[in-house]
């Protein structure tokens, strides 16, 4: 009898893509750079990584552009590793996507951290067996990119900042506009549909479930374990820290401290508990001294 | 009857919307106090090297190996499954796996998420047999089932779910598939 394939098997459907995401809730998604963090990530108890030559405070600091990382480099990390692995590709660069699937990777990042390759159009995500997450700012753009086939959505925050206010901005944004959307009568959800520019079904649906049809995590700007709390505590279902981990002074406890932040973010005393003694966090940075905002990339 | 859901990291909140649906109290299950309140556990998908360091880090693991140990029913699914397994392939050393299931598992065994997948299933349980489908996320796989172990059902002469006693595991993610009719006969079972 042979082992393989004598029943079908359905690959890279909307059910296992939305899937994976519903998997990595509750948990953290680091940032690494080399396969050694990559351990010292896993080590702590992050749910999944993030393969990329650089965090986003040095692609911030160095400029230039930035583009999807050496497939050596990320073939390296998920040799490392067991948990998943994910990398970015420019927002609307199919091929750099394409690439990221021939490697395997477990999720895309269409990511406004990279430099932009199309300025009018998103990649068609439904055209990948590899799930994608992306960024939004807001209702509309969270749901243009599920349109496009987006299974998971992130707050964009301003990534390599270490300032959680965009964060919290855009997951108020999004999550104050479901609740307005739950309220609305059948012919004001039109109206709703005009001003997200959001397709008028997806409106609708959420309007009915009162949720997004994927999982909403948050990133851009996080760097303690309180920052975990306030922002699932607003009602992101889990966490992406980029530059927060690995640019403070003790990436090993902070990162475990955050994992167990993002567990029982509700819980004060735990992370008061888990708080203590992590040494100097990355070294944040004031919305208003920035040369470029990351956030405004996408469309 | 409390059920508990083991809510450290995961789809916990999916298997509670199914027993809610059932008409089950629902306790999430952080602290060994919760687990204390709660008569059967769901151990939900997730990443099973997450949820083994939390089980630490929040002083579960010896409580609920107690609870196991006296025979508490439980359903464990994906990470459940490889946390209830007894021996677990490509874990890291001091992971945590509690021999309720007399099975071996290698995590990620069916591949990465490119080869993640639904397929139809044929599930025996009890005197009920019945189609399932089955939704595989970077699932687990099974080398070797014990000679205890009873199983319920298999994909391509694999078993992706078994029952030894009150402990139940399964490959797949009954939670993902709509259909309730495996959590409606897990809080019948005993």
């Amino acid at each position: 009898m042979s082992a393989e394939s004598m029943v079908s098997r359905e690959t890279g459907t909307v059910l296992v893509k939305r899937g994976l995401a519903e998997m990595l809730k509750g948990g953290v998604i680091m940032d690494v750079v080399t396969p050694e963090q990559a351990k010292v990530a896993e080590n702590a108890g992050a749910v999944a990584v993030m393969a990329l030559e650089r965090v986003p405070a040095d692609i911030r600091r160095d400029g230039g552009v930035a583009r999807m990382s050496d497939p050596e480099m990320i073939s390296d990390i998920q040799a490392a590793v067991t948990i998943p692995v994910m990398a970015k590709a420019r927002i609307g660069h199919f091929a750099e996507a394409q690439i990221l699937e021939v490697l395997e990777v477990d999720y895309i990042d269409e990511s406004e951290v990279l430099t932009p390759a199309d300025e009018a159009h998103h990649i068609d995500k439904w055209a990948f067996t590899v799930p994608f997450v992306c960024g939004a700012t807001n209702l509309g753009e969270a749901l243009r990119r599920i349109s496009e086939g987006a299974c998971m959505i992130r707050s964009k925050g301003e990534a390599g900042t270490g300032n959680i206010v965009e964060a919290v901005r855009h997951l108020r944004l999004i999550i104050g506009d479901i609740r307005k959307l739950t309220q609305a009568d059948s012919a004001e959800l039109f109206d709703w549909a005009k001003r997200l520019q959001a397709p008028a079904p997806l409106v609708r649906e959420v309007a009915e479930t009162g949720w997004l049809p994927v999982p909403l995590f948050c990133a851009g700007g996080i760097a303690t374990p309180a920052d975990v709390g306030l922002v699932m505590q607003l009602g992101a279902e889990a966490v992406f820290v980029g530059s927060g981990i690995f640019k403070s002074a003790d990436p090993e406890s902070r990162a475990k401290a955050i994992v167990e932040a993002a567990t029982n973010f509700s819980d004060a005393h735990i992370l008061t508990k888990v708080s203590r003694n992590l040494g100097e966090p990355m070294v944040g940075l004031e919305m208003s001294g920035l040369d470029i905002r990351l956030a405004e990339r996408g469309w | 009857m409390k059920v508990g859901v083991l809510a450290l990291q995961g789809a916990f909140g999916l298997h509670e919307q199914v027993l809610e649906q059932l008409g089950v109290g629902v306790v999430r299950v952080r602290t060994p106090e919760h687990l204390a309140e709660v008569d059967r556990l769901i151990i939900p998908g997730g990443e099973s090297t997450t949820m083994s360091k939390l089980l630490d880090a929040n002083a579960l693991a010896a409580p609920l190996a107690d609870r196991l140990a006296d025979g508490m029913a439980v359903l464990g699914t994906c990470a459940g499954m490889i946390l209830l397994a007894s021996q677990v392939q490509d874990g890291y050393p001091a992971q945590h796996c509690f021999a309720a299931v007399d099975v071996a598992v290698r995590r990620n065994g069916y591949g990465r998420q490119t080869d993640s997948f639904h397929a139809p299933l044929s599930v025996q349980l009890g005197a009920w047999q019945g189609d399932f489908s089955g939704v595989f996320i970077r699932a687990p796989k099974v080398c070797a089932v014990g000679t205890d172990v009873e199983v319920l059902a298999q994909l391509d002469g694999v078993a992706v779910m078994c029952r030894q006693g009150l402990a139940v595991v399964s490959a797949f993610h009954p939670e993902l598939s709509g259909d309730h009719r495996i959590h409606s006969w897990f809080l019948e079972l005993g």
